[in-house]
């Protein structure tokens, strides 16, 4: 008998169908994995199943759910809450300067009567602290935790945080279903090792908890059973002990990929290298990079790849000189300055920032000058000299503009609309058209198809090959699509926990490809 | 075309003030008031004030936002003004130095006010606002014990310090105004005036398409594209802020010399807010403002004070026309203040 049946649910946000017809079972008191990549709809289903109200504000979802035997239909957390279901979120929703007690207890507060709140109603009933404290340190216990329970959660170590979250959740005695979302990201690794001691417990406790990660050894030795979703349809149910970790990669991972494979280049690793990137560290806030080293060779296409928060997007951002950097870059044998965008635009360096909208484009000026900006300021390009002035010519700027408009296929009311009213894909363009008339030696982009449609998204890869093969610029191509870098790439770096996991053939097996993005080598898991 | 796009081009304020004027205009001259003399102050007053006005275009461009610390630039103009009498010289000449004593100093002090500024980034408005009180109230010790002799500038009864309001007469009054003035019918035309505002105005213009001008354009569209194209912000910021401080220095001796008076001690607070309410009813906003923003709005916003003033005071008792003054400008500040990037004031 299931304690939760999700069958057949659909969702569409916008005409962009994230989730194809998804059945999910849950048995009462086991732990059931829930297998994915970034946007294969791991969110948007548990968005539906903790009733969140971004599913209803956007036209609710098709489908049946049933919770213990009753027809279940969330229209705010609060439902779900009441039947028993608890979430823990991957960002700690707790209140920092509150202590443990409070944050456990917020809004479930034991109260007791006050002679105002006879008169004017429950709102005015006195906190119970005494009752709260023990209720609090109980639901501590449960998961071995011997922190005070009067302290600030400000200043508590991460792992401690993580604990706190659960403990409000076993705290509501109703609690049926645990949701925990890519819980042990967070913490290191004893930490983890002792949430996953606590995880078995609260199961043995009748609990049932689905548990979401992108850590496969996690999710082999703790789960009973696994779902794996795959661009929003469900891959395949299977219990745990049925599969191995290569497998599950394999089911994350693989999809039959039409690369007409635009023949790749054979990359001489033994020549000099024309970029190396020697222990870089990158202090971007949510992508810190943590020592990477790197060689990549003149005129190559290098993918960049990884899960969200690994630190592939830090990479670029830290050579451009954008995040506080450390270590070494050197290009073409000579050191690069760190930290100075500057310089490396004028050593012929150009970057398309993964931020369209913050730091790609200029939105309240037109297209033209979006286009033209930085060759004026580098490279002097469409300046008229009048006198010891320097003159922007703002006829050429536009002349050159319209030529970029046609061959980008930049679709606008003319090269003088505002870059803010350009659909994202005819953004991606303008900033492409910027780099283009910059022509740089080396090309960083990051990002370059998030939120644009698929037509505008096949013009940007190809016209990236075309530059590659024209002009022989050398790409390094960051992006969240594996099946977008294995298209084009010569060469795919996967980032790990800030650091180089692999390199691989853009044609290396699926399992390859799943296993280095959860942190392991095939050979180690093989052997 | 259609209404609605035509209303939106205008855009609200604008539509008000315009409206408002446009009544004013026609009372005035069913009231039977001297029409060219209405028409003669609104020239005036607009050579009189664009300058000051002008000076919130780079302080907006850069990013800074509108700079209500105006009165420091305004001090480093007096200061000029007050050296150019005390050394007793009269017509151009006595402009000219009042002018090349005020540029440098406001030059070093727009400086260092932009470095204090690039420390509180997103707050450069009300610490502009606090940083203004605190220099003029600082000045007012420093005009008393200043050592000028100049029988003109001290109190007439003896004893040290400046006067409160200083005659200009002798000096520079009126210098520009007269220059090249003409007539037509009884409207004297200030030509120098205009011509003043002109010359600067296309300054900040052609500065604005030059290299450097779009740098600082970018710097103050957005931060992280400049960044990541190489522009350094906080220099940008600076550029504008000298800028806009001298503007403000030049602008006070151009409005003195018309005016005919120097006014010191509290005088340079009532500066900034007239200036920043010009330019947005002109149509700037926070984030952008361009030269014929400057325009527009000078010429509403001094219309609508030189026809209110006469026409009010005969429909009404006492000073209406100043009480209108107050609430059009501090109105059209808030309403500026309310609007997000990307609308119009």
């Amino acid at each position: 008998m299931s304690l939760l049946q999700m069958e057949n649910i659909s969702k569409t946000y916008s005409g962009n169908q994230v989730l194809k017809s998804v059945t999910l079972n849950i048995k009462a008191g086991e732990i059931h994995g829930l297998l994915g990549e970034n946007g294969a709809g791991k969110s948007t289903l548990m968005n539906i199943l903790f009733g969140m109200p971004v599913i209803h504000s956007t036209g609710g979802f098709e489908g049946n759910m049933t919770f213990d035997g009753k027809p279940y239909l969330p229209k705010t957390p609060m439902d779900a809450m009441k039947m028993g279901i608890g979430m823990v979120h991957q960002e700690f929703m707790l209140i920092p300067g509150f202590t443990i007690t409070e944050n456990i207890k917020l809004n479930r507060e034991n109260t007791k009567d006050t002679f105002l709140s006879k008169i004017i109603g429950p709102k005015l009933e006195k906190l119970d602290l005494p009752k709260m404290k023990e209720e609090s340190k109980e639901a501590l216990n449960k998961l071995n935790m011997t922190v005070d329970e009067y302290l600030p959660v400000a200043g508590l170590p991460v792992g401690y945080m993580q604990f706190i979250e659960i403990a409000r959740e076993i705290d509501k005695t109703n609690l049926k279903l645990l949701i925990l979302d890519e819980p042990t990201a967070v913490l290191t690794e004893s930490e983890a090792a002792q949430f996953l001691e606590v995880i078995k417990n609260l199961s043995n406790m009748g609990i049932a908890i689905l548990f979401i990660t992108h850590r496969l050894d996690e999710i082999k030795q703790v789960t009973d059973s696994i779902t794996v979703l795959r661009d929003g349809s469900l891959v395949k149910s299977i219990e745990t002990k049925n599969v191995d970790i290569v497998e599950m990669a394999r089911l994350m991972v693989g999809r039959e990929i039409s690369f007409e494979t635009s023949n790749k280049k054979e990359i001489d690793l033994d020549e000099k290298p024309f970029l190396e990137l020697k222990d870089l560290y990158v202090n971007m806030p949510g992508e810190k990079v943590k020592g990477v080293n790197l060689k990549i060779q003149k005129g190559e296409i290098l993918g960049l790849g990884g899960l969200a928060g690994q630190g592939k997007i830090g990479i670029s951002n830290g050579i451009m000189g954008l995040y506080p950097t450390q270590g070494t870059i050197l290009k073409d044998g000579k050191e690069m300055p760190l930290n100075n965008p500057r310089e490396m635009l004028n050593n012929s360096i150009a970057f398309l920032s993964e931020d369209r909208k913050g730091v790609g484009l200029l939105l309240d000026e037109p297209i033209d000058f979006n286009i033209a900006y930085t060759s004026i300021e580098i490279q002097e390009k469409f300046i008229k000299n009048i006198g010891p002035l320097k003159i922007v010519n703002g006829k050429e700027i536009k002349s050159h503009a319209n030529k970029m408009i046609e061959d980008l296929d930049i679709r606008c009311t003319g090269s003088n609309q505002y870059t803010r009213f350009l659909s994202g894909g005819n953004q991606q363009k303008v900033c492409i058209a910027r780099a283009l008339t910059l022509n740089p030696e080396i090309l960083l982009v990051s990002e370059p198809t998030r939120g644009i449609d698929i037509g505008a998204k096949k013009l940007v890869l190809d016209t990236l090959v075309k530059l590659n093969k024209e002009l022989n610029m050398t790409i390094i191509i960051t992006s969240s699509e594996l099946a977008e870098l294995r298209q084009i790439s010569d060469r795919i770096a996967i980032i790990t926990e800030g650091k180089v996991q692999s390199i691989l053939p853009p044609d290396a097996s699926d399992e390859a490809f799943g296993l280095a993005m959860a942190g392991k080598d095939i050979s180690e898991v093989v052997d | 075309m259609d209404i609605k796009k035509i209303y939106e081009k205008i855009g609200f304020p604008r539509l008000i003030i315009s409206t408002f004027l446009i009544i004013l205009l026609i009372t005035a001259a069913t009231l039977k008031l001297p029409m060219s003399g209405i028409w003669q102050d609104i020239f005036t007053r607009f050579g009189m004030n664009a300058i000051l006005v002008l000076a919130m275009v780079p302080s907006i461009q850069s990013g800074i936002g509108i700079n209500f610390n105006l009165p420091l630039g305004v001090i480093f103009g007096l200061i000029g003004a007050l050296i150019s009498i005390e050394l007793g010289l009269t017509g151009f000449a006595s402009l000219f130095v009042a002018l090349i004593v005020a540029i440098p100093l406001a030059i070093i002090g727009g400086y260092l006010y932009g470095l204090m500024l690039n420390k509180v980034k997103g707050q450069e408005m009300t610490v502009g606002n606090y940083f203004g009180y605190s220099i003029v109230s600082f000045m007012c010790i420093f005009w008393l014990v200043a050592p000028f002799k100049n029988p003109e500038l001290t109190w007439a009864m003896g004893g040290s310090g400046l006067r409160v309001t200083l005659s200009m007469e002798s000096s520079m009054g009126g210098v520009l105004d007269k220059f090249l003035a003409f007539k037509i019918g009884n409207v004297v035309f200030p030509t120098g005036l205009i011509l003043t505002f002109i010359l600067l105005a296309s300054i900040v213009w052609v500065f604005s398409k030059s290299k450097k001008g779009t740098a600082m354009i970018v710097a103050g569209s957005s931060e992280a594209f400049a960044a990541s194209n190489g522009v350094n912000v906080d220099k940008q910021r600076i550029i504008g802020i000298v800028l806009s401080t001298v503007l403000a220095a030049i602008g006070i001796i151009i409005y003195s010399q018309s005016f005919g008076f120097l006014q010191l001690y509290n005088a340079p607070l009532y500066v900034a807010l007239p200036a920043a309410a010009s330019i947005l009813i002109g149509g700037a906003t926070l984030q952008k403002a361009k030269i014929i923003h400057v325009i527009i709005g000078t010429f509403l916003f001094q219309g609508l004070l030189v026809v209110a003033l006469p026409v009010i005071n005969i429909l009404s008792e006492g000073s209406m026309a100043e009480i209108i003054r107050i609430i059009i400008s501090n109105g059209i500040i808030l309403y500026a203040l309310t609007r997000k990037a990307g609308e119009a004031a």
